[in-house]
């Protein structure tokens, strides 16, 4: 116990918590990853993520048992269905509050998560549900065996964080995002139609949000409860990564599994809790976040 | 004249509650009340939301479960061990919290809470799953005060209410207080006038750490036992809820809110799973409705009422 010595770790054991690390920081990057980029376009901390994340993941399991949709279906099928929720709650709800406070943003998603939750939790109950993995069997690496569908994972959502940063840096509709985020108004003044982009933003984390759900539904089990803690964990991330740069979440999130995955080898019950420390660790070193520059 | 009245009829009532409500109800909804008025302490008067309050109130709990009932302590000695464990958890968290600010800090205290909660569900002295069960209510004042009937530690429970709001009302009026409310409505000013923000505003945080603990470890007393669930993010989100129904920044409005909150969730036991969404939807409402709170909007109401007559 105590200090961790790699050399009394059997590698299998080693790689196959760093692989779940792996997939652990695959979803907080793609999570932490959709609460910055709508952090920066409507100035609101969606608390309500992990619920999205958590209907992804029951939209797949309903198109697979009620209407025998298979995964790859739902994969496309799931983010545009939540997403389009998300737009309608931006529409109904979250526009009245822009020129508020960002607590307000915070507690009205709070309220939102609550009732979702609530509202799964009481028609389905809080045991999970299984989701048979898409593609089963696996690969002997030699060192370790590799799950297909984990391995899977992780390069999807790589590619997903990849894509999403691409299209914010590198796109013409990425760079009238990054400039309405800077200054609306001036955009504004230039023709363009903010309000629609704030709420096509919102659709698109939320969406995100609901894609690393679906992702997580042949891993985890399918229950009304499975994005409230990781909700709570992302923020840690968001909190040690700051809400800066694009990149900068992602490689916090991986960074993070990672950690975790390797405390889980070392020091098994500090798992839960070495993401926090990092950030108190982090708070106290670079206050403003490993990327974050502004206060 | 008014005023004296309104203090009258409050006192009356505070004093003859027990008869009319069951004591066990009043007791949890003044433990509550003052969690909120902790909570608000810190909001209203410091401009830091803390979403992590569930630490300071659950840790005291244990704290106060854990000396009174393990090591055999007097309750006078546990409340007070109780609220200067939660005191130290809150120069520990704020000191680092408060390095960030706006939502960031209420992301960070969000945060340090959900590690509080797992180390509770971990470390041994918590009872785990189980939480610590069968705290005695022992005798105050060496003997003197036996606290086993309900309508006697009603009283006792009305006391350590009025001292936590006391305590908070005296720290709001003082000087100190003025200069916490400079620092909310502009930091760099008074950061130019020579104040030391950070300095001001930790002492507020660890005072509100304080008083929450105070509250956690009374309803320990009050209900036998302190479980994984005054740890928890869900009663983190309830004393918002709290000060949010009652008004934010207001004084009385917390009380308000605590005595709703502890109602709804008595009167509405019924609904089971469906008291969150309930919940949920007046977080909902008051943020898109009414933000000033009940109190906040029925002096609102009032104060528009007189102005045309």
């Amino acid at each position: 116990m105590g200090a961790c010595n790699i050399f009394e770790v059997s590698t299998q054991l080693l790689f196959s918590q760093l692989l779940l690390g792996l997939i652990n920081g695959a979803f907080y990057a793609m999570l932490s990853l959709g609460l910055a980029v709508i952090f920066g376009m409507l100035n609101v901390i969606n608390f309500t993520h992990g619920a999205q994340y958590m209907m992804g993941a029951f939209a797949a399991w309903l198109m697979l048992t009620e209407l025998h949709i298979p995964f790859w279906g739902a994969l496309v099928l799931a983010p545009i269905v939540v997403g389009l929720f998300g737009i309608v709650i931006e529409r109904l709800m979250l526009k009245r509050i822009y020129h508020l406070d960002h607590l307000y943003g915070f507690l009205l998603t709070f309220g939102l998560a609550q009732i979702i939750e609530g509202l799964f939790q009481w028609n389905w109950g809080s045991s999970g549900a299984p989701y048979q993995s898409p593609i089963p069997g696996g690969y002997n690496l030699g060192f370790m065996f590799l799950p297909a569908y984990r391995g899977f994972v992780v390069v999807a959502a790589l590619v997903i964080c990849l894509a999403t940063w691409y299209a914010i840096e590198r796109t013409r509709l990425g760079a009238y995002l990054r400039a309405a985020t800077e200054n609306p108004t001036l955009v504004r003044a230039f023709g363009i139609n903010v309000p629609r982009l704030i709420t096509l933003t919102y659709g698109l984390g939320v969406g995100l949000a609901a894609l690393a759900g679906v992702l997580a539904a042949p891993i985890q089990q399918v229950s009304a409860l499975m994005g409230t803690n990781l909700v709570l964990v992302v923020f840690a991330v968001v909190v040690i990564g700051g809400m800066g740069s694009i990149m900068g979440s992602i490689v916090t999130g991986f960074g993070l599994g990672l950690v975790e995955g390797f405390t889980k080898v070392c020091y098994p019950p500090g798992s839960n809790t070495v993401i926090f420390v990092v950030m108190a660790l982090v708070l106290l070193v670079k206050p403003a976040g490993l990327f974050g520059q502004t206060k | 004249m008014n005023r004296v009245l309104v203090a009258i009829v409050i006192a009356v009532a505070a004093l003859v509650a027990p008869w009319f409500f069951y004591p066990v109800f009043l007791m949890k909804a003044l433990c509550f009340a003052l969690f909120a008025c902790a909570f608000n302490l810190l909001l209203g008067y410091a401009g830091l939301m803390s979403f992590g309050h569930a630490m300071f109130f659950g840790m005291a709990a244990y704290f106060f479960g854990h000396t009174v009932k393990v090591w055999g302590w007097p309750i006078e000695f546990g409340l007070i061990a109780a609220v200067l464990g939660a005191a130290l958890l809150g120069l520990v968290t704020g000191a680092l919290a408060i390095r960030r600010q706006g939502i960031y800090f209420a992301m960070i205290t969000l945060a340090f809470a959900q590690m509080i909660y797992f180390l509770c569900v971990q470390m041994p002295f918590t009872g785990g799953e189980d939480g610590l069960q069968g705290i005695p209510r022992k005798p105050l004042f060496f003997g003197l005060l036996p606290t086993e009937n309900d309508y006697t530690l009603y009283y006792v429970v009305l006391v350590i209410f009025l001292f936590g709001f006391g305590a908070i009302y005296r720290f709001i009026h003082s000087p100190f207080g003025q200069v916490l409310k400079a620092i909310r409505d502009n930091e760099q000013r008074a950061l130019s006038l020579g104040y030391e923000a950070d300095r001001y505003k930790l002492l507020a945080f660890v005072l509100s750490a304080a008083v929450a603990g105070l509250a956690g470890a009374t309803k320990a007393m009050v209900v036998h036992f302190a479980t994984l669930t005054d740890v928890a993010a869900s009663t983190s989100g309830e004393v918002v809820l709290m000060a949010l129904i009652g008004g934010l920044g207001t004084i009385t409005g917390p009380v308000v809110g605590g005595f709703v909150l502890v109602a709804m969730q008595d009167y509405l036991a019924f609904v089971g799973q469906l008291v969150l969404v309930i919940q949920g939807a007046i977080f909902v409402v008051i943020v898109l409705g009414a933000r000033r709170g009940l109190v906040g909007e029925l002096s609102a109401w009032w104060k528009a009422r007189r102005r045309p007559g």
